[in-house]
């Protein structure tokens, strides 16, 4: 009974989305969500990592005993985050100077060790790595969406910042509303909260009434074949 | 059952001991780059306050570190020493206002050879978003006012804000903040009058004995 690439895909992007469906790695995706690149540049970080430890750790599934896995999985996840806050300051240093703190926090983030236990130590590489990839995307999409809302709301721009991830020429990508004082709630951390809380709504909403519309989909012709006869 | 132990323990060792590789051959190829990031910050936050044709002189190669914890509020403070034609031309000086809204607010203050300042800007706070981080540069012009200002100029007792009958605006709904940085630039003033000297001479020594 093993996963298709396409239930992979679903169960990473929504059905299982780790921060909407899982909530794991809230304290990350709370605290640099305040604006959309912030929110991006931890989820690509977040996702980076998850595609390394996972391809590892199925790569090594058969070899580990499971005495000894925790640690060892443990183990790889604080190297590869070790070597991406390392390469972050490197290569962009402003961004690393924002994230600070969050970025090596992403060896806690639960959802890392959680992929590599509950699906990587199971899997096939190439399934594995696409698992990463797809939590990696789920993650980083919320925390995009979150950071955008957030920034839209709280200061009436969007995309301020992005010269720290794209270089120089981003410079002209921030977008301002004219004459908006803001909204500070949405910046301090219970606008987190009360953002993260309506993005799982607006899911759970989404979710709900497409359940919905495939009952009626079933149903609407049983009740034709009634009304013919 | 003790050799499965050994093996778990190897595994574990052997598992460490590639961590530890990749880490340190990571540490090894971003080392010099990450120094070099952190120059260049730093550099640049140094020229965004004192001109460029200010200075002729590599203002890294000597700083100073003073321990000043009533002017400069940190128990050890680093001072960056512009020299133009082998004259003093500016200095920069770290400085922690110690009585921020809600804590410590970090400064740079660079001041030229006559106690004028060229610029101020706030390297790190935790004033309230929106009320308080006026101070910073991205969020106001605020800071900027206190360009061209010096000791002379308002007189020592006007450098206040408006609202204690100085000279510097407040912002609405937070005086504290400004307040507290006022001071703390006029502290950093009044500690480069009586020791602009001193400190000069400091970083002569240091210059000449290890060029």
């Amino acid at each position: 009974m093993s996963t298709s690439y396409r239930e992979i895909v679903n169960n990473g992007l929504w059905t299982n989305n780790q921060a909407l469906v899982a909530l794991l790695g809230l304290c990350p995706l709370l605290a640099t969500s305040n604006t959309a690149i912030n929110g991006l540049g931890l989820g690509l970080a977040t996702t980076l990592v998850l595609v390394l430890s996972n391809t590892t750790v199925s790569l090594i599934r058969n070899l580990v005993r499971p005495e000894v896995r925790l640690p060892v999985f443990v183990l790889i996840i604080a190297s590869f985050v070790t070597a991406v806050e390392l390469s972050m300051n490197a290569w962009f240093h402003d961004l690393y100077k924002i994230l600070g703190i969050f970025i090596p926090l992403i060896v806690t983030n639960c959802a890392i060790i959680g992929r590599a236990e509950a699906f990587a130590s199971k899997n096939t590489v190439p399934k594995a790595a696409l698992d990463g990839l797809m939590m990696g995307i789920g993650f980083a999409a919320v925390l995009f969406t979150l950071g955008a809302t957030r920034e839209l709301i709280g200061q009436g721009t969007l995309f301020s910042g992005a010269h720290l991830m794209f270089g120089e020429i981003a410079r002209g990508w921030t977008v301002e509303i004219e004459n908006y004082k803001g909204v500070l709630l949405a910046i301090l951390p219970p606008g987190a909260f009360l953002g993260l809380g309506s993005l799982i709504a607006v899911k759970n909403w989404i979710d709900k009434s497409r359940k919905e519309r495939v009952r009626k989909d079933i149903v609407v012709p049983g009740d034709e074949e009634a009304a013919a006869t | 059952m003790s050799r499965n132990i050994l093996v778990s323990a190897l595994i574990l060792g052997v598992f460490g001991f590639i961590g530890a590789t990749l880490v340190a051959v990571t540490e090894f190829g971003t080392h010099e780059r990450i120094l070099e990031n952190e120059r260049q910050a730093l550099l640049h936050q140094l020229y965004e306050i004192v001109p460029k044709e200010e200075v002729d002189n590599d203002i890294l190669a000597h700083p100073l570190t003073v321990s000043a914890r009533d002017a400069l509020g940190q128990e050890s403070s680093v001072i960056y020493v512009g020299e133009k034609a082998n004259e003093l031309s500016a200095m920069v000086f770290e400085a922690t206002v110690p009585d921020g809204y809600s804590g410590p607010i970090r400064l740079l203050v660079g001041v030229d050879r006559n106690g004028v300042l060229l610029g101020t800007r706030v390297i790190a706070h935790k004033e309230t978003p929106g009320l308080g981080d006026k101070i910073e540069k991205e969020k106001s012009d605020w800071i900027l006012g206190f360009t061209g200002k010096s000791l002379t100029d308002p007189k020592l007792d006007r450098w206040k804000v408006k609202k204690d009958g100085g000279e510097f605006d407040q912002f609405t709904g937070a005086t504290v903040t400004p307040r507290a940085v006022v001071n703390g630039v006029k502290r950093v003033l009044l500690y480069f009058d009586q020791q602009k000297d001193a400190l000069y001479k400091e970083y002569l020594d240091k210059a000449k004995t290890n060029p």
